[in-house]
């Protein structure tokens, strides 16, 4: 099959960069990642620089591929990431428009790469379980009930891809800051710090340039975990909560 | 070459317990003058920065994702095990360690199973405390299933995410040693080559993959972390960033490199559908536990599924050739994996292959979803379904999978001692990188396991113990401006030039598809002395065309994607031949190492007398119970072959049968 | 100020407004009762209420105003600073038209509400209401809120109705995704609930826009046809005969045929 590519070209962050458009000849078994790698190959080919991606582990856990087609991250099928969309998925003939997340937080760093570590600056500031190694105290001394167990796990599968983001059209990265919090918030582990993390991680990603919850649903459409608005509430509920606590001192 | 293994003395299950007792400590005012170098953020990696941050010393991470959460530890589908036994089913710590070193084929050092094994029910403690989010009963408790070679349930698992979980866990420990400043993470940034000063390792050559520039960094040790090279076979489970070089550097500087040729070849994967694939997707071993494996008996049905006339539900049940049940009626389809994937090869070799290639087998779940209903199915196995039918288009419910094996872990690496120290003083290695605990063959769910027992229980203790024996007069006196780092850097430059300069006519991607098909053909599944010897020839031939034709296009300044690939694969053209000496040097099978020439036949006694199958893997512990270490002597001279033999004090060698 | 408060403000305050309107409506619909009806109910609102209770009820609508107004455009000029380089192509999911046109739905009726109080409360834009004038049963003189509408909803002023009725079809909209995203902003939403709040919101808008569009819509059909819904005739004739000087005092009809109210013989 044949498919008319419009490939986003950026030398370096800070450059303007362009729509390019490509030809590329490829079956209907490959990944879409699949299908790039032969247009880099006809690139070098005719000793063009070849177009630079995120990807690794194509297999859809990673995180690291973060591809807009037309308008969607990771593409038209729900609950995929880019790595796993196939090129059956497409028609002969067809026109992608292929693009870099856009955010403000996510500067792009060359063609279709971006710098996603503000994700890694809001875990740090609170994303986390104080536990230092060597003080766990035995596994099964905290029963966690399995819906409890099972709600926390749905907010953990996510892969920090930033396609919330990307996809939310103002670029807010609740979604993803929202996961993290309910994942551990909502664990008897997580309980000590829950106010702290809680205020720590908005603090951070307010701080990083992200733009604010409106309550569109885009983030939850295109996340390729299917990581629910749920967490999101969560979060809301846990910062209201916290916030107060906070106002009215440490007496509460 | 010295190989001591270190081994403390003692009965097997308080050499840990006295030997941490002796080892040296670093008083805690101290711990902030040393530097420490951590390359790679995946479970062992990760869990190592982040102890030593938590002890007090400084550490530097380095990895080349664009974030350490992305490891390649992510990926690992099924569980993690832990002699917890919560089930009540008999196990113990020494059943877990028994367990691994038969799965093993008797090819590990004991001391160091042991020890995995020991830790082991710690880990799972360690990653509750961090919040991750195991499955559980509705009692709360967690839950466990059963995973290949075992006859107990010790698997702990969440979903079919269980390395994600556990990555996770990790990565939030290292994100709160980042935030609190005492691990500098470097992103993007790609080790090039290990700097030794004085015969120690001090410091490594990283490229910061976004800006081009090449860098020295200096530190008391070194720590790699840098996973297996699985990627040599080009077709692999590996993410795409896998690669051999951080180790292989280090074997250049003098490291010893153990079992190369010991590479697990999974059972459960999708295969392979056409010549632009990039990678191989592997599928839970777990699915093992309710899909039954299956060809049709007679080669003409194969040959109608293949071709699309008949339907594979339309086989009846009795020209269905269960071959894992028939041939290891105890363990049937939990066969080990090297067992499960050499008889789906040997079952394809016949021509009772299914899939478009023939190169594939049912894992069928018609009788579990009779049994179980869909929903239970779909409870247990929805995502590994779901990801299935999104890469093939087939939906599993209503046909069976096809499944094929393909490279998946590799357990041969950096050799190390009962320290995880290299032979190289202060250059410690710790999981899928370096070799000690899976001997020539990797059980199920024990390489996350491996990973975290490493970063978390054993790393943490020893490196202090290096650093201690070095004295705190000597702490964070190595700098990246001693000529000695000059030197390497400028080696390092120099190599970039190089590729840059050729301007040839191919992508380094041809190169590594071509020494993957090569290595994958002779030293894959099955290896025989003609085709390894064959091997060798050719990936020299294929070495000496890279460095005539090869074509990076872009600039060495900046993000160059083709360059990275380039370095890697130079990396691989050369390893790939050390991989075949090793297996050309081990004349008997073990494991996921398999000779040809070294098979059971029908009249050796064990088969005889029922306890395998013909045609298994046939050991010569004789000749060949050692571990084997290979010392580079310079480029386009043969490798030097050393050993460290394997003295088994607790188990008895036998001949390793899951009928 | 993080990004949550803000999102508390705009569902707070967007929960008071959203609740006024609702009742706002139902005062309104009185309007298909006798004239005295309304009235009636506008005299209490303006003179039995203490005017604490009245002002307090003021401050804190428009307070609500200026508080969602304000912070939704702070939220606009910070989310646009998000994505300074926007898409070549955009797409949308799984975003209603709602949820995407809220700054817009919001202008619209940001505009009517400025209208509206010139309108209604200010008596700005007619002279004419200023004079509509009634008695109650007690015979104190109180404005004709009844006429007010009557003619501020006439044909002659056409464009008022259109206006009105685009405000409220706008404030459907608005509300069909705001009364949802209210409880999600407070955290008081689950994936259940969702569905079920989405719903009501839908609902909710459809309601209040019939209720409040019903009535220049009655108003134009009582004027242009045979069915007299309200008691356009009376008002209207009233206003074309004003001497431009002394209050309009309009003299309802008592018809049970035809009104669905009965007028003042009631009482």
């Amino acid at each position: 099959m044949n498919i008319h590519l419009k490939v986003w070209r950026q030398k370096q962050k800070g450059d303007s960069g362009k729509l390019v458009s490509y030809d590329v000849e490829t079956d209907e078994g490959s990944s879409f990642l699949e299908m790039l790698d032969i247009l880099n190959e006809q690139l070098v080919a005719k000793g063009e620089d070849s177009v630079s991606f995120d990807h690794d582990c194509r297999e859809g856990i990673c995180g690291m591929c973060s591809l807009s087609i037309n308008g969607i991250p990771h593409g038209p099928d729900g609950a995929t990431t880019v790595c796993q969309l196939h090129m059956r998925r497409f028609k002969d003939g067809d026109t992608l428009v292929v693009e870099p997340w856009r955010s403000r937080a996510f500067p792009v760093v060359k063609d279709l790469v971006v710098d996603r570590g503000a994700f890694d600056r809001i875990i740090q500031a609170g994303g986390f379980i104080t536990s230092r190694t060597g003080s766990a105290v035995e596994a099964n001394v905290h029963p966690i009930p399995k819906p409890i167990a099972d709600y926390a796990m749905d907010a953990a599968s996510c892969i920090g891809c930033g396609a919330c983001v990307a996809a939310c059209p103002n670029s807010s990265a609740m979604l993803f800051t929202a996961a993290k919090v309910s994942h551990m918030n909502s664990l008897p582990q997580g309980k000590a710090e829950k106010d702290k993390r809680t205020l720590a991680m908005v603090d951070r990603m307010d701080a990083e340039g992200f733009g604010n919850c409106t309550n569109y649903g885009e983030c939850q459409g295109v996340c390729p975990k299917e990581i629910k608005l749920d967490v999101i509430a969560q979060l809301n509920r846990d910062y209201a909560v916290a916030k107060t606590k906070k106002f009215l001192g440490a007496a509460i | 070459m010295n190989l001591d293994a270190k081994i403390p003395e003692g009965p097997i299950a308080s050499k840990w317990t006295n030997h941490r007792f002796k080892l040296k400590l670093v008083n805690p005012a101290n711990k902030r003058k040393y530097n420490i170098i951590v390359v790679g953020s995946g479970l062992a990696g990760g869990a190592a920065a982040a102890s030593l941050a938590e002890m007090g010393y400084n550490v530097s991470c380095f990895c080349y994702q664009d974030s350490p959460r992305r490891a390649h530890s992510i990926a690992a589908q099924g569980g993690i095990n832990a002699a917890k036994n919560y089930q009540n089913d008999g196990d113990s710590v020494q059943r877990l360690f028994y367990d691994t070193i038969k799965g093993g084929d008797y090819r590990a050092r004991e001391a160091n199973v042991y020890r995995l094994a020991e830790v082991s029910a710690s880990i799972i403690d360690q990653c509750v405390a961090q919040g991750v989010p195991f499955a559980r009963e509705y009692g709360g408790m967690l839950d466990n299933r059963s995973f290949g070679g075992s006859q107990v349930s010790r698997t702990f698992y969440a979903r079919g995410q269980t390395g994600q979980q556990l990555l996770l866990g990790v990565y939030a420990q290292l994100s709160r040693q980042i935030g609190l400043g005492q691990v500098k993470m470097y992103n993007r940034h790609e080790m090039l080559d290990l700097v030794l000063v004085n015969g120690h390792a001090k410091g490594i050559i990283a490229r910061n993959m976004v800006t081009g520039e090449v860098k020295r960094f200096a530190a008391d040790c070194v720590v790699l972390a840098t996973g297996g090279y699985g990627n040599v076979f080009f077709l692999s489970t590996n993410a795409q960033g896998c690669n051999v070089t951080a180790a292989y550097r280090a074997y250049k500087r003098g490291a010893g490199f153990a079992n190369p040729c010991y590479t697990q070849i999974h059972p459960t994967c999708i295969p392979v559908h056409g010549e632009q694939q990039s990678k191989l997707t592997l599928m839970s071993e777990s699915l093992r536990n309710d899909g039954r494996i299956w060809v049709p008996k007679d080669k003409a049905v194969a040959e109608k599924i293949r071709k699309g006339q008949m339907e594979p539900s339309a086989v009846a049940e009795d020209a269905r050739d269960y071959f894992l049940e028939r041939k290891y009626p105890s363990f049937g389809n939990l066969a080990p994996r090297d067992i499960s994937s050499r008889s789906a090869k040997e079952v394809c070799d016949e021509g009772r292959g299914v899939a478009n290639t023939g190169l594939g087998v049912f894992l069928d779940f018609r009788d579990a979803i009779q049994r179980l209903g869909e929903d239970v199915v779909r409870e247990r196995y929805g995502n590994l379904f779901d990801m299935y039918q999104c890469i093939t288009g087939h939906n599993p419910y209503k046909t069976p999978m096809m499944i094929y094996p393909a490279v998946h872990y590799t357990m041969g690496g950096l050799w190390v001692d009962y320290n995880l120290e290299s032979n190289i003083p202060g250059l410690f290695v710790g999981g899928e990188a370096n070799f000690s605990d899976h001997g020539a063959n990797r059980l199920g769910a024990s390489a996350l396991m491996q990973g975290l027992s490493d970063g978390y229980f054993v790393l943490p203790y020893t490196v202090s113990d290096y650093l201690a024996r070095q004295g705190v007069s000597a702490a964070g006196k190595v700098k990246a401006d001693a000529p000695e780092f000059i030197a390497v850097e400028k080696e390092v430059k120099d190599r970039i030039k190089q590729f840059m300069t050729i301007k040839g006519t191919k992508s380094p991607r041809q190169y590594h598809q071509q020494v993957g098909k090569i290595v994958w053909e002779f030293c894959g599944m099955a290896r025989s002395k003609a085709g390894l010897e064959k091997a060798i020839v050719d990936i020299q031939a294929l070495r000496a065309d890279f460095w005539k034709n090869l074509r990076i296009t872009g600039e060495a300044e900046g993000l160059n994607q083709e360059l990275e690939r380039a370095g890697r694969v130079a990396d691989f053209l050369e390893f790939g031949e050390l991989m075949c000496r090793d297996a050309l040097m081990r004349e008997e099978s073990c494991g996921g190492h398999f000779r040809v020439e070294h098979q059971s036949e029908a009249n050796d006694p064990e088969v005889k007398s029922g306890l395998i199958a013909p045609g298994e893997a046939k050991r010569d512990d004789s000749k060949f119970a050692f571990v084997g270490v290979w010392e580079y002597k310079g480029d386009n001279v043969p490798p030097q072959l050393n050993k460290e033999p394997l003295v088994y004090e607790s188990v008895k060698l036998s001949t390793r049968s899951y009928t | 100020m993080s990004s949550l408060v803000k999102k508390y403000i705009m569902a707070i305050s967007g929960f008071v407004l959203s609740a006024f309107v609702f009742v706002h409506m139902i005062g309104n619909l009185q309007v298909f009762m006798p004239p005295s009806a309304i009235n009636d109910y506008a005299y209490f609102l303006h003179h039995m209420l203490p005017w604490e209770v009245l002002w307090g009820f003021r401050f804190t609508l428009l307070a609500a105003v200026v508080l969602h107004v304000w912070t939704a455009i702070q939220l606009k000029i910070e989310n646009a600073a998000a994505r300074p380089q926007s898409y070549q192509v955009n797409a949308s999911v799984v975003a209603t038209p709602a949820a995407r046109y809220m700054a817009f739905s919001g202008m619209i009726m940001l505009a009517f509400i400025v209208f509206h109080i010139l309108h209604y409360t200010v008596r700005s834009t007619h002279p004419e209401f200023k004079m509509f004038m009634t008695m109650n049963d007690d015979g104190e003189k109180m404005f004709d809120a009844y006429a007010m509408m009557i003619y501020g909803f006439s044909s002659e002023f056409w464009y008022v109705s259109a206006f009105y009725i685009i405000s409220m079809a706008s404030l459907a909209l608005h509300l069909s995704h705001g009364v949802s995203s209210m409880f999600q902003s407070l955290g008081l939403r689950n994936e259940l609930w969702r569905y079920r709040l989405n719903a009501f919101a839908a609902f909710y808008g459809i309601v209040l826009f019939i209720g409040f569009s019903s009535i220049p819509a009655a108003v134009l059909i009582s004027e242009k046809t045979g069915v007299q819904l309200l008691q356009t005739k009376p008002v209207l004739e009233g206003v074309k005969s004003w001497d431009k000087k002394s209050p309009i005092i309009t003299n309802y009809e008592n018809c049970l045929s035809c009104c669905p109210s009965s007028g003042k013989v009631t009482k």
